[in-house]
């Protein structure tokens, strides 16, 4: 079918091609160059750095995130509405949009006094607002659809709040969870747009993964950016893989 | 109302506030804090108006080719027949999993003057890297599986009684897919289609690799913001960024608006 | 329009739908495919209409060999259990759909609508949608809008399936009063033996897709093949090997030799009928189906032991 001809040309030239052509640069030297490249003393600072804060950073995800989703689905008060919208603003802005705004009120200037641009502090920052909507999410539509009735049983025999929470509402709203991390997770650690304005980009200190990489372009070193661009590939799709089989293993064992 | 419950009303509101709402309220101030003088000069910089076209031009072609391959990739995805589904999803979900700097540097590699097809593409005279062209590309793999995504998920609940009553009737392949498949998904489609403009309008990362960020040629607005800022322009940085914003305002409130539409599970 | 399947088989993975078929359906009759879940009868009606390729055998509608005829050229009518509506359509242009993927004129569509709307009672309800329609309505709609193309053949999937029981039973009649009028070759499927024996003039009986037997109500009833066709059809007691009707088994006011006694377990007062549950001499358990007045006249009351008359059995072999 000729449909099917064009879908798989678009599919090639976009996103088949361009992955192999990657693959192929970060191997072109043999194992030993890869290595070389990836161990590195300033890129190995950069991937260990991106890969850290972003543990850290869905970590705090998985809490904030939940509780947020679980004020909107629980809580009633005005302009309830409005805030659901917001929870989307971090998918709707543009990233060099996200960073310039942080640094707008947490950065040089800022009249609260803090400033922690050219910090690790800020990277942390900016992940968390690119990430925010992850987990809120994936959890909204779980906990609108749980059984309230399970939690009355619950209470009626006895359990108190907490132990509701801790044995009927939270094993229900792990999975969905995990999901948001996982996505959360692969989305921090490529990150670019928003942290090269508010970190200063400095090597060893504030340098992430993905800005690594691009200071390797601009200096045509495509080699090293290739071999650190396949490391950045490999967590994400290792989480997102890890995701899939965890999904696939629940739905064959729980139902 | 328990105390529990206010508190964590508080943490929740507030940890929005701070992270979300302050930040994008404070950039409104300072843009408009000197007066609308100086905004209006900024937006009248003729370089500053090229990146504003130049990004809806980026827009304009690489959201509806997204969007035939999204409905396409959808119909394979739920109504066709082969193995593989697995894999084809993947691989739509893949620019998910890439940093778009990784994007911006597979696209070099293949397309670049070193790569794969450079000679070949400068032995015919056609520029994709530091041209708009790989622009366009660039911003349609990163953008790529929002509406196969949004689209999929309703055409499996949709069924396909209707398609088979359609084609009992007489219905040629062309004429079910027109005039019984799109409309019953076209807000699917619609949700998707905001979504890809928005990523497509807001790239920053792949489109810097490939553009080589030349001023007044290769500068979308995003670029246009940095650029703005590491020349010290402050007022020009903020104010295209005011004006990213404002469409990225638009594009939540287009969000909500179908939210209901396509039955979304997140409307509270 | 004859239709004959011949030798059909079909599998969908490790399950095998359909093994060696063959099903003719004279032109003009009104015939019930009956059986059980899983019997292969929707995937029987659906290789007819050319919704599934069978893996073997063939399809001859009005003695062409249509098997590999994709479903938009077999001139079939198909009704779907849950209707298949076009839900952004009103049922104007649901039932004129396919006169308008044909390109008739306008004029001609909207005379046809407005013909078949009456005859499927449904005026004044064209401009509604779907979602506007009760189940009973939109059944009719798209029995309307099958009707619309002049179909050779009609088949209707589970039909009544998804409706009211009150609902149901009115849809039937009308059914049976549409075939009437219009004599178009129809099949339905249905898992309903009261449906099949209510509505169709011949009644194919399939399990585990095979054929068990076809033939008329009477003859299905009175001439079982098998004890899966007498169970199946009508109500039936299983005592070992033999099987007896219950309106067969005579409880008779006095003993006139001829009988055996039994015990009345218990009588369940249905409205005309009457079921009496026995036990036997030898402990067995079965029931008989009185009319009210025969339960009257015998004054049946729980606890009795009466003089209960068998028929003779029938037995089937193995």
């Amino acid at each position: 079918m000729l449909g099917r001809g064009l879908l798989g040309l678009y599919l090639s030239v976009l996103v088949l091609l361009p992955v192999a052509a990657l693959l192929a640069q970060s191997t072109h030297g043999g194992t030993a160059a890869f290595w070389r490249e990836v161990s590195n003393p300033q890129a190995l600072a950069a991937i260990e750095l991106t890969l850290a804060i972003s543990a850290i950073v869905v970590i705090v995800n998985a809490i904030f995130g939940t509780l947020i989703a679980w004020v909107l689905v629980r809580d009633e008060f005005p302009g309830k509405k409005i805030v659901n919208a917001l929870i989307d603003l971090p998918f709707a802005l543009p990233t060099i949009v996200i960073g310039l705004v942080l640094l707008a009120l947490y950065g040089g200037g800022s009249p609260l006094g803090i400033d922690v641009a050219f910090t690790r502090a800020s990277i942390a920052l900016a992940l968390l607002f690119v990430t925010l909507p992850f987990v809120v999410r994936s959890v909204q539509p779980v906990l609108l659809e749980l059984d309230r009735s399970m939690e009355e049983a619950a209470a009626s025999l006895g359990a108190g709040q907490v132990t509701v929470l801790r044995r009927i509402v939270l094993p229900a709203l792990t999975p969905a969870i995990v999901s948001g991390v996982a996505l959360s997770f692969a989305r921090a650690v490529g990150e670019f747009g928003s942290l090269v304005l508010i970190t200063g980009n400095l090597p060893f200190k504030t340098e992430v993964g993905s800005v690594y990489i691009f200071g390797q372009i601009q200096d045509e070193n495509l080699p090293a950016a290739a071999a650190v661009s396949v490391v950045l590939l490999l967590a994400a799709l290792l989480v997102l893989g890890a995701l899939a089989l965890v999904s696939r293993w629940r739905s064959q064992h729980v139902l | 109302m328990s105390s529990s419950k206010l508190a964590a009303r508080i943490v929740a509101l507030g940890y929005l506030a701070l992270l979300l709402v302050a930040p994008v309220a404070m950039i409104f101030y300072r843009t408009f804090e000197g007066g609308l003088a100086p905004v209006w000069k900024a937006i009248t910089e003729p370089n500053a108006i090229h990146a504003f076209w130049l990004s809806l031009e980026i827009v304009a072609i690489a959201v509806p080719l997204n969007t035939i391959f999204g409905v396409g990739m959808a119909l394979l995805l739920e109504r066709g027949k082969f193995r593989g589904k697995l894999l084809l999803g993947m691989l739509i979900d893949l620019p998910f999993a890439i940093s778009p700097v990784v994007v911006g540097l597979a696209l070099v590699l293949v397309y670049g003057k070193t790569g794969w097809f450079g000679n070949w593409l400068i032995g015919h005279g056609i520029q994709v890297i530091f041209s708009v062209p790989g622009m366009v590309i660039a911003t349609a793999v990163v953008s790529l599986p929002f509406v196969a995504r949004e689209t999929a998920p309703v055409l499996r609940e949709l069924g396909t009684d209707a398609e088979q009553a359609a084609a009992t009737l007489g219905a040629s392949a062309w004429q079910t897919f027109w005039r019984i498949t799109l409309p019953a998904i076209r807000w699917g489609v619609v949700y998707g289609v905001v979504l890809t403009t928005a990523r497509a309008l807001g790239e920053f990362g792949a489109v810097s690799v490939v553009s080589g960020r030349i001023e007044g040629q290769t500068q979308t607005l995003p670029l246009y913001v940095q650029d703005q800022f590491e020349n010290f322009n402050v007022t020009g940085a903020y104010t295209a960024a005011v004006v990213l914003a404002l469409l990225a305002l638009g594009t939540l409130v287009a969000m909500n608006l179908l939210t209901r539409r396509t039955r979304r599970r997140t409307a509270v | 329009m004859a239709i004959e399947a011949l030798n059909v088989s079909k599998r969908f993975g490790d399950f095998v739908a359909l093994q060696d078929v063959s099903v003719r359906v004279s032109d003009g009759s009104l015939t019930a495919l009956l059986g059980p879940s899983g019997s292969g009868k929707s995937t029987l009606l659906r290789i007819i209409a050319g919704l599934e390729i069978p893996d073997g055998g063939s399809v001859v509608i009005d003695e062409q060999d249509l098997t590999s005829t994709p479903a938009r050229n077999r001139g079939v009518g198909f009704v779907f259990q849950h209707y298949a509506p076009f839900k952004h359509m009103t049922v104007h242009d649901n039932v004129a759909f396919g006169l308008t993927v044909r390109k008739r004129p306008k004029a001609e569509i909207g005379a046809r609508v407005e013909e078949l709307l009456g005859l499927v009672r449904l005026v004044g309800l064209a401009e509604r949608y779907p979602s506007q329609l009760s189940g009973g309505q939109l059944q009719r709609m798209a029995l309307a809008r099958a009707l619309a193309v002049q179909p050779q053949v009609l088949l209707l999937d589970e039909p009544f399936g998804a409706l009211d029981a009150q609902v149901r039973g009115e849809l039937r009649e009308w059914l049976r009063h549409l075939h009437e009028e219009i004599h178009v070759t129809t099949i339905f499927v249905t898992h309903d033996q009261e449906e099949a024996m209510e509505v169709a003039e011949q009644i194919v009986v399939m399990n585990k897709g095979r054929i068990e037997q076809a033939g008329t109500p009477e003859q299905l009833y009175e001439s079982p093949r098998n004890e899966f066709v007498m169970s199946f059809i009508g109500p039936v007691n299983r005592l070992g090997d033999s099987f007896l009707r219950p309106h067969d088994i005579q409880i008779l006011a006095e003993a006139d030799g001829s009988g055996i006694e039994a015990l009345v377990r218990r009588v369940v007062h249905l409205g005309f009928e009457v079921r009496v549950e026995l036990t036997l001499p030898d402990g067995r358990d079965i029931w008989a189906q009185v009319t009210r007045e025969t339960a009257e006249q015998l004054e049946l009351k729980e606890g009795q032991i009466l003089p209960v008359r068998l028929p003779a059995p029938r037995v089937f072999a193995a």
